[in-house]
């Protein structure tokens, strides 16, 4: 797959200063089974990268290696110019180091992972007050902003359970977003809602997108991919097969199978 | 008043259950007060060895989680009476023996702080696993969701597992603390003056053995029936933001 490396290289830009992730030949196993097999990849600021791939690719896996839920298994991760320091069995070698990072980085899950027993509200203010140590009375402020603006201004005092799919992936994303993380990672987070409730959900990643909001976002979704991403990667069995700017990679994919792969997912 | 127990016939059972001398009442329940004194403390030593217990089986090396195993499994094998027996024994032994190693005299140990140090050990065994399943039962995506935000262990610990895992261990620990409630009986085979040996006391100094037993299972049943107005609200507490089984309800 020299492919990859090659159009991982040429997408290295100079300018560093303007990367917010960047991640260097990672590898990940599960036991004998190598699900990552050196992936490189640069998020500049302001970009909107889609991870697309089949079951079984390695994009989820990929992306919570970015912040260490899974412990790559060798590879380099800078995220806004600051190397991830590993061990040499791919451990965070610092656990103050990563969890300052990860503070930067919103995540937003398939199954929502809101804490079921608190209100929107608390689920919203909680990373804020007790990870960062804002004011309290700042963050409700804040977090009623937010909740306003993902359209759940009214649900604040209501608990996760109570509510619909998509309105718990908004709260998830407005809890997401009062981190203000400087990049906001996404994993499939469309999967798990009913058909008629992805659309809500979408609207509010496109209103961050197009508001500058650097994301790495997995998903299913082609049409939306190809609608606000800035960049496209296309994963195979751990590797980058294709990537470039969404018209052209969905307008005119060159590897078959990432042809083939269109073309099921219609 | 006494005209009811008059014609009731209970007069002299009144007498001597009357908390002012000649009535032991007051014997009655100032065992009944030992005994919580030891149930609480018994049931709190009980539940730090149990969490401990739960995140080293959970989370710890395969030294720790064989030496929990053994703990559980031995405490729980053995009949509590003959763990109390055991416990007190070695326990003020091994005290005694240290203290004359240092040079000091026999140390008389306190019944309440050996109570609770012997029935607290036996509690933790059954704490362990009650906190073990319900941390299990906490949906792992709560916990990666804390992690993911940059929580540091201890805060995770204490702002969304212990407050997650609540509504799993509830019933379990109301369990325990009934059963804390009623192991304090047990220490009357040590002497220990809490509500049971009390009773009997009175009773073997009265021969009113009816009496004084009936008494002292009304006390347990009031704390029992006490305790369980408080694990109620608890409970619900520990559920909130959960839809309730029964439609329609909150």
């Amino acid at each position: 797959m020299a492919t990859a490396d090659s159009i991982a290289a040429t997408m290295q830009s100079p300018d560093t200063q303007d990367e917010a992730i960047c991640v260097t030949d990672l590898h990940k196993s599960f036991g004998a089974l190598e699900v990552l097999k050196g992936l490189s990849l640069t998020a500049h600021k302001g970009d909107v990268v889609a991870i697309i791939g089949g079951s079984g690719s390695g994009k989820s896996t990929f992306l919570r290696c970015i912040n260490f839920l899974e412990t790559p298994t060798s590879g380099q991760i800078v995220v806004s110019g600051e190397e991830i320091q590993m061990r040499p069995d791919g451990s965070p070698a610092n656990r103050r180091q990563i969890e300052r990072v990860r503070t930067r980085l919103g995540m937003v899950f398939q199954a929502f992972n809101l804490w079921t027993h608190r209100t929107l509200l608390e689920n919203v203010i909680e990373v804020p007050v007790y990870v960062l140590k804002v004011p309290r009375a700042e963050a409700i402020e804040n977090a009623k902003v937010l909740l306003d603006r993902v359209g759940l201004g009214e649900k604040a005092d209501t608990f996760p359970a109570f509510l619909s799919g998509g309105q718990q992936q908004r709260a998830a994303i407005a809890r997401a977003l009062a981190v203000d993380p400087s990049v906001m990672l996404f994993d499939e987070p469309t999967s798990a809602l009913d058909p008629e409730l992805v659309g809500e959900v979408l609207n509010v990643i496109r209103d961050l997108a197009a508001e500058g909001r650097t994301m790495l976002l997995v998903t299913h979704e082609m049409k939306f991919a190809r609608e606000v991403a800035t960049h496209v990667v296309y994963l195979f069995e751990g590797r980058i097969e294709e990537q470039g700017p969404p018209a052209e990679l969905f307008g005119n994919p060159k590897s078959a199978r990432l042809k083939q792969f269109l073309k099921t997912v219609g | 008043m006494d005209l009811i127990l008059e014609t009731l016939g209970l007069a002299k059972s009144a007498e001597l259950l009357s908390l002012s001398p000649p009535g032991w009442g007051s014997n009655l329940l100032r065992g009944l007060a030992n005994s919580l004194q030891i149930a609480f403390g018994a049931f709190g030593f009980g539940l730090v060895i149990g969490l401990f217990g739960a995140y080293g089986k959970l989370y710890g090396g395969v030294v720790m989680r064989d030496l929990l195993a053994i703990y559980t499994t031995v405490i729980r094998a053995v009949p509590e009476l003959v763990l109390i027996l055991i416990l007190y024994y070695v326990g003020t032994d091994l005290i005694n023996q240290a203290s004359q190693a240092m040079g000091y005299g026999r140390v008389e140990i306190s019944g309440v702080v050996a109570g609770i140090w012997v029935l607290g050990i036996v509690q933790g065994a059954y704490s362990t696993e009650v906190l073990r399943g319900a941390i299990q039962a906490v949906p792992p995506g709560q916990i990666e969701a804390a992690r993911a935000f940059g929580m540091p262990p201890l805060m995770l610990m204490r702002r969304v597992t212990i407050p997650a895992m609540m509504s799993f261990a509830t019933p379990g620990l109301a369990n325990l603390w009934l059963i804390a409630t009623k192991d304090t009986a047990l220490l009357a085979i040590v002497g220990f003056s809490e509500l049971t040996l009390e009773t009997r006391q009175a009773a073997a100094s009265t021969r009113a053995y009816f009496t004084f037993f009936l008494a002292a299972g009304a006390l347990y049943l009031i704390v029992t029936l006490c305790s369980g107005a408080v694990f109620a609200r608890i409970e619900k507490w520990a559920r909130r933001g959960q839809r309730s089984l029964r439609s329609g309800e909150r």
